[in-house]
């Protein structure tokens, strides 16, 4: 705990520091936010979805003509 | 190419990243699943224009970021996260501190402009080289490079520091504080 605190007080005293310490915070809770999703797995709509496709032919025309860029 | 069991199985594999993706950009997880699914149909209806050997994962994440701007721009986004459906959808509820520090940094990620947010994502947690993310948002190398460090910037600002250099305990720092005592 005082470890934190200290590492708080140095981070304050200089900016760069500060800059770094709280750049890993950020990319830490983003990680930590989106593997909390990836860690769900695959939901059961989307694996069904995916074996009862055969491709192309399969798959309502509708679907194929626009947003495929 | 053909849709051969191999590629179904590397599609399948992508779905977890494809719903962290979707929910990161809409912040709400109906909506994120919805913009899968048709990712998924959109993929397989035009599986003969994937080149095989290139990257599934960029490739589908190029519909799903194409999809959920179409969708964006024709709703402008009317309903937000009000009821917290996000938080919803995980499994399990982080404990109280860490739930704290979870919604201001949801909440911050929010206010970041869609382009800022997306390259963020893509870069800082899906692990996207920077190539990768300027061909799935169809833009420069060089501009993604920008819209990172202004996102990491703005979410900085908006997060840790108030004034020029203010250290300030605000909620969110709190919660670091606390939460790391166990």
């Amino acid at each position: 705990m005082g470890n934190v605190e200290r590492v708080m007080k140095d981070v304050k005293s200089k900016q760069g520091g500060l800059n770094a310490e709280i750049q890993s915070r950020i990319g830490h809770q983003l990680r930590a936010m989106y593997d909390d999703v990836v860690r769900q797995g695959v939901p059961d709509r989307f694996a069904e979805l995916i074996r009862k496709l055969d491709g192309p032919e399969a798959v309502d025309p509708a679907a194929k003509t626009e947003g495929s860029e | 190419m053909p849709l051969t069991d191999s590629l179904r199985d590397d599609i399948l594999a992508s779905v977890p990243s494809l719903r962290a993706f979707a929910i990161s950009l809409s912040g709400n997880g109906d909506r994120a699943d919805d913009l899968v699914q048709e990712t998924l149909l959109r993929a397989l209806a035009n599986i003969d224009s994937f080149q095989p050997g290139s990257n599934l994962p960029a490739w589908l994440f190029t519909i799903l970021r194409n999809l959920f701007r179409s969708d964006y721009r024709k709703r402008r986004r009317e309903v937000e996260d009000a009821d917290g459906s996000y938080a919803k959808t995980l499994k399990t509820q982080p404990a109280q501190n860490a739930h704290l520090e979870f919604e201001e940094f949801r909440a911050a990620l929010e206010k970041l402009p869609q382009d800022q947010r997306e390259a963020l994502i893509l870069v800082g947690a899906s692990g996207f080289s920077y190539e990768d993310a300027a061909t799935i948002c169809g833009c420069a190398v060089g501009t993604i490079k920008s819209r990172v460090n202004r996102a990491r910037s703005k979410l900085s600002a908006l997060l840790y520091v108030d004034g020029a250099d203010d250290f300030g305990p605000d909620n969110t720092t709190r919660a670091v504080i606390g939460g790391s005592g166990g």
